[in-house]
């Protein structure tokens, strides 16, 4: 098969590049942060019914679809400090799932764990019914016969040998025409045929990337790990990128662990994301159903844009800032009469409209995106705001604002704190 | 790799799982360390098992002589070596290249073979003083005695100087010099404060080697008659007064720690560490010499003269006159000499580079406390003075001698048991703790290039440690191998002390033989040798220099 080209058009990714950093920021603001810390243990609970649950949403694999790769409970000490704390996922087969979180979430150590770089401190790890890795009764499999390929975040080529020697590494136990034929059908899949004598030294670093993937899948592996595959490379080649790699994986139909820290990658690629923070897996499921229905503030910040309007609830309806919601658009509401929650607001769900009386705050900040406006506003009670509007609506910093919930989706709620 | 994990992975590395210190090569790093620290055992327990009076371990006079000619030659050095390098780096002086070249070779000479050059063009009835009295000058000032060495010893050791400080002025960023100008800052006071600084590291690690050389140094002073501790040891051990052979060389290797720890205060700074990413690309910040350009080339001149072009040219008359020489003595030069000197080389090469692989392996990818250890354990064969060491294992093949003889007296068999003293395998253990350093050092910075990464991705592609070792790493740290092994050969080629102190009976190489003529005063018969031996040290110094790209 020939090289795959990139399905996105260049505007449109320059619109969600665009609309990327502004999810970053929000994502790494220091008054989310601590939200999150206390709110773990609620989302644990749902991570744990997310991923045993077929309500996990529209997921691209299919159902029937067997487990690889089994993670259950494991957990990772570095010197007192905890890299990966009772952790449990499956992995089904084809499917690619994007392990995502902030630098420091234990999400490059549990590949490491599932590779046998590292050996877990807790937990099994299974893979096609084998066990990998069970501390508790003493077995460890050497990273050697776990059959699992690796794409490492600098590559890792070695750098004494050819792209083609480098493919054909792991191929030593076949007879040498086999090996030629099949370093041949990666490098063709991969489009560096005419690169098969150049060394890593000669090659961009794009093309590393490639040679790095076809090293990997030479072997035939029962799993594909990627670390932070895109992170080496120029910010202009990552989205072309990520689609060929997707192309590629799904081509050769292979299981893939894909760790990033970029949400748009994540949600871009994956068929599942699991979404992780400080050692543990806040959520899983599919791309979109993660996106609109965050289990905890944390993945809902992470993943984009979030801001929070505090509600009384009163009966039917819940009592805001901006006026009443029903209560059904809130997902499963709960919380008893007269208490207080805080309810998910993204920038596109709200829209500010200028006033000349006292309205419902001020724009404080004015993002230009290009495309857009982003206008940060601050409600009469101190809580802020994001809303997003087209590029045509030019509002000034200070203008005093109304705010509607636009929304046309069911609301996320979270308890008050 | 986040931070928590890059924070954790060093100290995780001490647990016990897979990707930590691998037990198997530590304990041999660990046995090659122990190995290496074992002379100074040697010398300690032979200090302490003295029966000698204590009171000998003052000799305040060869103390202060040798602490003085190491005061004086570094001082020296700093003086000469300073000036050349900026002139070299900074200036527009003409022949820039040439000079650099000139200066920098005096290294290629052993300066025990300079001694000898300068006795016979300096000494009494030297070429310079015959060719004096010829025109009526009865005496000039001897070479022998404190300031002939420490001029002998200077012009030997002073490129060390020159080349760390070049490297420093080389590395160092114009643009640096501009913004501290655009502060307001006059030239000279930028030279000052932001010049010197980012010097002192350069010239002061060029000074510890001047130092250490000095200190250490056995056939330079010997030759001049000069008493310094290296003398003293040596004149004690033929006395057969060992004991205090032993307590003068812990004296001497207490001066070393000393300067070591002296110059770890002064050079390991890293504020002084800052290489600019422009580094010696501006050419506008050159200092025009004007009318200072013919005193500058004089002072070159005049210093290439004295380093090399006296000892070449002595050189060359002895070549010269060599035939007529070789008559009236019974030593005359055998290539045999030269294979022995081949052969221990080769020798003390190859275990140099066995040694270094896993002790080097270790240190560039498993850092920790016990690693650590291990790998600065190596070095002190750095900080030890050749004649000292040979000391040591003289101590050590004796003793193991009596014990073997002590043994034979219940066991008889035992006296099948090889001896030691005065064996090779002795003579290149002595190398090997000696000149392991240079092999660890190349090994090492080759070894840190392999990146853990490769190794990981081998062990997924189905290979066991020890052929991930095979087939990644060892062909990525081959080139610092044999840097390494080739600069062990070269200087063990030219060891002059330890070899001294632990050739085996009827075993010549090079520089015994050049040891030998000295006595003999048919210096004729010399230039053979020496020329081979400035050859060979002319290209130990092209492998360091290759090295350091």
């Amino acid at each position: 098969m020939s090289r795959m080209t990139p399905t996105h058009t260049d505007e449109s990714d320059a619109e969600t590049d665009a609309a990327m950093d502004a999810t970053t920021d929000a994502a790494m603001d220091a008054e989310t942060d601590t939200a999150m810390d206390a709110e773990t243990d609620t989302a644990m609970d749902a991570t744990t019914d997310a991923a045993v649950d077929a309500e996990t949403g529209p997921a691209r694999t299919d159902p029937a679809a067997e487990t690889v790769l089994d993670l259950d409970g494991i957990a990772k000490t570095y010197s007192a400090e905890s890299a990966v704390q009772d952790l449990s996922m499956s992995v089904v087969d084809g499917e690619i799932l994007a392990l995502l979180g902030p630098s420091g979430c234990g999400k490059t150590t549990t590949l490491r764990l599932i590779a046998g770089l590292e050996r877990t401190d807790a937990g099994t790890i299974d893979l096609d019914g084998r066990t990998l890795a069970d501390p508790a009764s003493g077995v460890f499999v050497p990273p050697e016969e776990h059959n699992i390929g690796l794409v490492f975040q600098d590559f890792a080529l070695f750098p004494h040998l050819t792209a083609a020697e480098n493919v054909a590494f792991g191929l030593s136990d076949r007879p040498e025409s086999e090996r030629d034929e099949r370093v041949a059908e990666l490098l063709d899949l991969v489009g560096l045929t005419d690169h098969a004598d150049h060394y890593p030294e000669e090659l961009s670093g794009g093309q590393k990337q490639r040679i790095a993937l076809a090293r990997s899948l030479a072997p035939e592996p029962d799993v594909l790990l990627l670390d932070e595959p895109l992170s080496n490379l120029d910010i202009r080649l990552r989205v072309s990128m990520r689609e060929e790699i997707r192309d590629i994986i799904k081509a050769t139909g292979v299981t893939a662990v894909w760790v990033t820290h970029d949400q748009e990658e994540a949600l871009s690629v994956a068929d599942r994301v699991g979404v992780m923070n400080d050692g543990r897996l806040q959520q899983i499921g599919s791309p979109e159903s993660i996106f609109e229905r965050p289990a905890s503030r944390f993945v809902a910040t992470f993943l984009g844009q979030a801001s929070f309007l505090s509600a009384r609830v009163a009966g039917d309806s819940l009592v805001t800032d901006l006026g009443r919601i029903d209560a059904d658009r809130c997902a499963g509401l709960d919380a008893p009469d007269g208490s207080t929650v805080d309810v998910l607001v993204r920038p596109d769900d709200l829209r500010a409209a200028p006033t000349d009386g006292a309205g419902d705050g001020r724009i404080v900040r004015r993002q230009y995106q290009g495309p857009a406006f982003v206008y940060r506003v601050e409600l009469s009670d101190g809580n802020t705001v994001h809303c997003l509007h087209n590029h045509t609506e030019n509002f000034e910093v200070g203008e005093p604002v109304t705010v509607e919930i636009a929304a046309d989706h069911s609301l996320s709620w979270y308890p008050s704190e | 790799m986040s931070a928590l994990e890059r924070l954790g992975g060093p100290l995780a590395r001490l647990g016990s799982s897979d990707s930590e210190l691998p037990t198997g090569l530590v304990l041999l790093s660990g046995a090659i360390a122990a190995a290496v620290l074992s002379p100074i055992a040697w010398l300690l327990f032979r200090v302490v098992n003295a029966e000698t009076d204590v009171s000998l371990l003052t000799q305040p006079t060869t103390l202060l002589t040798s602490i003085g000619l190491v005061a004086v030659v570094t001082g020296a050095s700093v003086l000469l070596g300073v000036p050349l390098a900026f002139l070299t780096v900074r200036t527009d002086l003409p022949f820039r290249r040439f000079w650099t070249i000139a200066v920098a070779l005096p290294l290629v000479i052993p300066s025990y073979l300079g001694a000898f050059t300068y006795i016979s063009a300096f000494g009494p009835s030297g070429y310079v003083a015959d060719a004096l009295a010829a025109v009526g000058v009865e005496s000039i000032p001897s070479i022998y005695g404190f300031s002939g060495t420490a001029l002998v010893l200077t012009l030997y050791t002073f490129p060390y100087v020159f080349i760390t400080t070049r490297a420093s002025l080389l590395s160092f960023d114009e643009s640096l010099i501009e913004a501290a100008r655009t502060l307001q800052v006059s030239r000279l006071e930028a030279f000052r404060r932001v010049t010197l600084p980012q010097l002192v590291p350069g010239i002061a690690s060029g000074a510890l080697l001047v130092a250490l050389y000095a200190l250490s140094d056995f056939g330079t002073p010997n030759l001049l008659r000069l008493e310094v501790l290296t003398q003293a040891i040596w004149v004690e051990f033929n006395g057969f007064g060992r004991e205090t052979a032993a307590m003068l060389s812990l004296q001497l290797l207490t001066i070393t720690a000393v300067i070591l720890a002296v110059q770890s205060r002064v050079g390991d700074t890293t504020q002084g560490a800052y290489v600019g990413t422009r580094a010696g690309t501006s050419g506008d910040t050159t200092v025009s010499l004007g009318a200072w350009t013919a005193p500058a080339l004089a002072f070159c001149s005049a210093v290439v003269t004295m380093c090399l072009a006296v000892p070449l040219g002595v050189l060359f008359v002895w070549f010269r006159r060599g035939g007529s020489s070789i008559g009236r003595t019974r030593l005359v030069f055998e290539w045999s000499y030269a294979t022995n000197s081949v052969l221990v080389s080769v020798a003390a090469a190859v275990a140099c580079a066995l040694a270094a692989i896993p002790v080097a392996y270790l240190a560039a990818r498993h850092r920790s406390t016990v690693t650590e250890i291990i790998d600065r354990a190596t070095y002190v064969g750095y900080a030890m003075p050749g004649i000292v060491l040979g000391l040591a294992l003289v101590f050590f093949g004796v003793a193991y001698g009596s014990t073997v003889s002590d043994i034979a007296s219940v066991v008889p068999a035992a006296n099948y048991l090889p001896t030691l003293y005065q064996t090779l395998p002795l003579l290149i253990f002595a190398y090997v703790v000696r000149f392991l350093p240079q092999s660890v050092g190349a090994t090492r910075s080759s070894a840190m290039r392999v990146d853990r990464n490769l190794t990981e991705a081998a062990r997924l592609l189905g290979r066991s440690p020890l052929a991930a070792f095979r087939e990644v790493s060892l062909p990525l740290i081959a080139p610092g191998v044999f840097a390494g092994a080739a600069l062990v050969f070269l200087t063990t080629m030219k060891e002059l002390p330890a070899t001294l102190l632990l050739q085996p009976t009827g075993f010549d190489t090079l520089v015994t033989y050049i040891w030998a003529i000295r006595e003999s005063g048919s210096y004729g018969a010399a230039a053979i040798p020496a020329l081979v031996l400035i050859v060979v040290s002319g290209l130990s110094m092209v492998v360091i220099l290759s090295q350091e790209k």
